[in-house]
């Protein structure tokens, strides 16, 4: 045949695997290799037990919405106006809550609802209408920053019910009494946690194995997955000797777990790569296109809710200037983690590694004692230069 | 009369395919050229090399205008002799006026501003020049498409005009537009101004022009004088399509059943524009294993026709009924027309066909997912099975199932879009130009797949603009042109003639259906 041979690609020879999955370790190590960068210049304060507890809470607004933001970046749109909704919904929370006293569990559905609708509406104008959504969003972004205000007649509101206030600040209950200042259940639930993924890692790879699929190298393999045990045993003991696991990073892990799986494995997931890779040929093969872009800011604004809610019961009022710049985070978030402004490409890993690596330089310039002045700019250059690479990668 | 314009000797090649080879072609002074021959023929290429699109060095041969050795670098080395090429596309901006578009290159201006006063009196003029009774204020985008040809004529007599290079202008004019144009060349021809038309439209071609000359395959095969001889149409279409049928198609012999896809008075509108009627009153049949060709030129319909069977992709305002099986349904989203056993495999497979940057495997399962998913989950090892067992059938040459689509030859890619629709095991599958761009090894075995699905039971649709394509491998063609079904051939008796003459001979707006016949028993005229 006249057909041109094709050579074997390079992530399937052994020796070009790593290179080849460079990208996706490479994020890893850059997270890692700025985590040690700061410890060092802090003198080992960024991870000590009380920081890193800190910088979980911190950041835990930020990785919810990325989850959200990455989907609507990978069907080839943007949403500026998280930031906005999530101040909004904490307004509406305190409203709910301090002025009309409405129980926790029905005033978290109602929020929730509240944020997906607005995501609807938003929605509705981006895919059955066609106008772009950096339009839309941007009317959003202004809308609800205004309605935050007059809802909250410009002032704040607090404190919320201290069960509330648990979402963020409240930590797992202790089940193994008489440590001190130690958390055995913690450690129990981070090392449970640990081996589970090592052993998914490991039947996974024999199931690919015996289906005659080419792995990476055992060697690699073990290296891997016994850097990824040490590095969780080590952070949940550091959060163990603080004050165990927050509840927020509970809620985070379940929704990383849920996202990471929805992404790489369900139908949905599969139909929104396609819809960002190529809307045309997707629509031509049957996918509802409109509809998936619909689901996705529906889906944005509900996860925007649940941030403006954390975010609220940290601060434990909502204050009209909630959220505000959020979406610049949330957005650099999922770039810095490798998504493509395109659409099409980008993964549940890279955006959480993203807003980490955001997280932690905001936590270690602080210690530092960087003025916001330049963390902003070394923020700034570090999304260019990180979207640069990326780019750089690509041409090659 | 001395020749304005010599081509001679001229040859150009494109990644080693020969456009153009060894063309000669001369215009004289005042004279209306009529430049014909298929989709592909190389007229447009060798508009592109006279007007310096593609310039000196690019291509063999010499260009002699007005009596000395041309050596263009780009257009506007042409456009200073006064060559001035309007294309089929217009280059008009919608949302600027008739007067800012003419003079969008070159306005009267002092000191850089331009002199608005100047600019409408010019306009003024020139628009009673092309007889066009439009304010020069008027946005262009408020003009239907016969008046913006007209502006584009407009803007080229705005720079000192002495060759117009047509492409096709009167395509998708009505029968008043394509008039007025034509006459407005005629005009031209008195005041000594030369005219290149491209056309199919031979009707028109007899109307206006004093030579024409037939290109075929890259060369120049006949020149007619039109003033010394009179216009035999057969003459003209036997120079346009007469080839050697050198193509290998593998055999068949063919089961055909009953009808599977029936569609009755098809008519449909332009999504953009809800009054243009593209599609109009199509019958159309295809049988359980029968392999069913569409033939036409660009931009005939066929697309068109085969986007809105498909769950209503195309097009507005669809009406008529599609009977399928038997039973009359409605399919108005993709996902029903899949669903209902209908496949559309695009003849734009990088935009339409495949996402190019996922691999072969996610392409192949695209439009069946649920088949490897059991509760809206997708089973890796089921999908890569799937994958594996289209890739060895339809020979797919990849390393392995995870290479990027858009790392394939155009054959492969080709296999991989086939995959995808087979996968859904439609009762018909419509091909829309399956073998364009590919090479010969992998051509044949596209046309031997086709015959593996026919034999199989199902039916397959292919429109194809290679007339030997059809006719080797259809069982049956119908030919389009302008929207609507022009002609019915039976696969073993149809000639390129035959198809052709059908194209050509069928002009609505100047026939008003008193069609001449074919010329040939063998035809069916609907």
């Amino acid at each position: 045949m006249t057909d041109k041979t094709v050579s074997l690609p390079e992530e399937r020879r052994p020796a070009g695997f790593i290179k080849n999955n460079l990208r996706n370790y490479g994020m890893l190590i850059s997270l890692l290799a700025i985590m040690l960068f700061f410890q060092a210049m802090t003198d080992g304060t960024l991870l000590q037990p009380l920081n890193l507890t800190n910088l979980v809470l911190q950041n835990s607004y930020i990785v919810i919405m990325a989850l959200g933001m990455l989907l609507v970046i990978v069907t080839g749109h943007i949403d500026l106006s998280v930031g906005s909704v999530a101040g909004f919904v904490g307004a509406v929370a305190a409203v709910l809550m301090v002025r009309y006293g409405i129980d926790y569990p029905l005033a978290f559905l109602i929020c929730l609802v509240v944020g997906a609708a607005i995501g609807a509406a938003q929605g509705y104008w981006v895919a059955y209408f066609g106008i772009p959504s950096f339009i839309v969003t941007l009317a959003g972004m202004l809308v609800f920053k205004g309605l935050a205000l007059a809802l909250l007649q410009g002032q704040s509101v607090g404190p919320f019910p201290p069960t509330f206030q648990k979402l963020s600040s409240g930590f797992i209950p202790e089940f193994i009494p008489g440590a001190g200042g130690w958390h055995p259940t913690s450690m129990l639930i981070g090392t449970a946690l640990a081996l589970a993924l090592v052993y998914a890692a490991a039947k996974a790879r024999s199931r690919e194995q015996s289906h005659g699929i080419e792995v990476e190298p055992y060697g690699l393999f073990v290296a891997k997955n016994t850097a990824l045990l040490g590095v969780v045993l080590y952070f949940t003991y550091l959060i163990a000797s603080h004050r165990g696991l927050p509840n927020v990073l509970v809620v985070m892990t379940a929704l990383i777990a849920l996202y990471g799986f929805v992404t790489r494995r369900t139908v949905i997931g599969r139909q929104i790569y396609a819809v960002g890779g190529n809307a045309k040929a997707a629509k031509l093969s049957g996918i509802k296109t409109e509809r998936l872009t619909f689901l996705t800011f529906v889906n944005m604004g509900a996860l925007a809710a649940l941030a403006g809610l954390v975010f609220a019961a940290r601060l434990n009022t909502a204050t009209p200037k909630a959220g505000l710049g959020f979406e610049l985070d949330v957005i650099a978030a999922c770039f810095i983690g490798g998504a493509s402004a395109y659409g099409g490409v980008g993964r549940v890993g890279g955006a959480v590694i993203g807003a980490m690596i955001m997280g932690v330089m905001n936590n270690g310039m602080s210690i530092l004692g960087i003025g916001i002045d330049y963390q902003q700019v070394i923020k700034g250059l570090v999304l260019l230069g990180a979207v640069c690479i990326d780019v750089y990668n690509q041409r090659r | 009369m001395a020749a304005m314009l010599e081509m001679r000797g001229v040859s150009k090649s494109f990644a080693g395919v020969r456009a153009l080879r060894d063309v000669t072609f001369t215009v004289e002074g005042g004279e209306i050229h009529a430049l014909v021959g298929e989709n592909g023929a190389g007229k447009s290429t060798l508009m592109k090399v006279l007007s310096g699109v593609y310039p000196y060095g690019s291509y063999e041969g010499s260009i002699v205008f007005d009596g000395e050795e041309r050596r263009f670098r780009d257009i506007n080395d042409s456009e200073a002799l006064g060559i001035i090429i309007i294309h089929q596309e217009l280059a008009l901006i919608p949302s600027m006026t008739i007067a800012e578009n003419i003079f969008l290159s070159h306005p009267p201006a002092r000191f850089g501003v331009i002199d608005r006063d100047a600019v409408y009196q010019r306009t003024r003029e020139l628009l009673v020049q092309v007889g066009l009774r439009e304010s020069p204020d008027t946005l262009v985008t408020d003009l239907g498409i016969g008046k913006q040809q007209l502006v584009e004529i407009a803007k080229a007599l705005s720079k000192r005009v002495r060759m117009l290079i047509l492409d096709e202008p009167t395509a998708s004019l009505n029968e008043t537009d394509s008039a007025a144009l034509l006459d407005r060349l005629v005009e031209f021809r008195r005041q000594g101004i030369a005219s290149i038309l491209i056309s199919h439209k031979l009707k028109e071609v007899e109307r206006v022009a004093d030579r024409i000359t037939v290109l075929r395959d890259g060369r120049t095969v006949d020149g007619i004088d039109c003033r010394a001889e009179t216009v035999d149409e057969q003459r003209i279409i036997r120079s346009m399509v007469n080839r050697d049928l050198d193509d290998r198609f593998p055999e068949r012999v063919a089961m055909i059943g009953e009808p599977v896809l029936e569609v009755k008075n098809w008519s449909v509108h332009h999504p953009v524009h809800p009054d243009r009627q593209v599609i109009r009153n199509i019958n159309f049949t295809v049988r359980r294993g029968e392999v069913v060709g569409i033939a036409g030129l660009n931009g005939a319909g066929r697309t068109e026709f085969a986007m809105s069977l498909f769950g209503h992709a195309w097009g507005v305002r669809i009406s008529g009924r599609l009977v399928l099986e038997g039973r009359e349904t409605n399919l108005s989203s993709v996902a029903a027309a899949i669903g209902a056993g209908l496949a559309y495999a695009s003849e734009d497979r990088k935009q339409l066909g495949l996402i190019l940057a996922d691999d072969v495997r996610k392409n192949v399962t695209l439009a069946s997912l649920h088949q490897v998913a059991s509760r809206r989950v997708i089973d890796e090892f089921r999908e890569l099975k799937a994958a594996n067992e289209y890739r060895q059938r339809m020979q797919i040459r990849c390393a392995d199932v995870y290479q990027e689509t858009g790392h394939l030859s155009g054959g492969n890619q080709q296999k991989v879009v086939l995959s995808k629709w087979l996968m859904t095991d439609p009762k018909v599958l419509i091909l829309d130009e399956p073998t364009r761009g590919i090479d010969v090894g992998a051509k044949y075995e596209i046309y031997r797949i086709i015959n593996e699905l026919a034999a199989a039971g199902k039916g397959v649709v292919m429109i194809s603009s290679e007339m030997p394509e059809l006719i080797g491998i259809c069982d049956r063609i119908y030919v389009m042109n302008e929207g609507a079904f022009v002609g019915e051939f039976d696969g073993a008796e149809a000639t390129q003639e035959m198809i052709m003459g059908a194209i050509m001979r069928n002009d609505r707006r100047t026939d008003n259906g008193a069609r001449r016949s074919s010329g040939s028993a063998k035809g069916r005229q609907p």
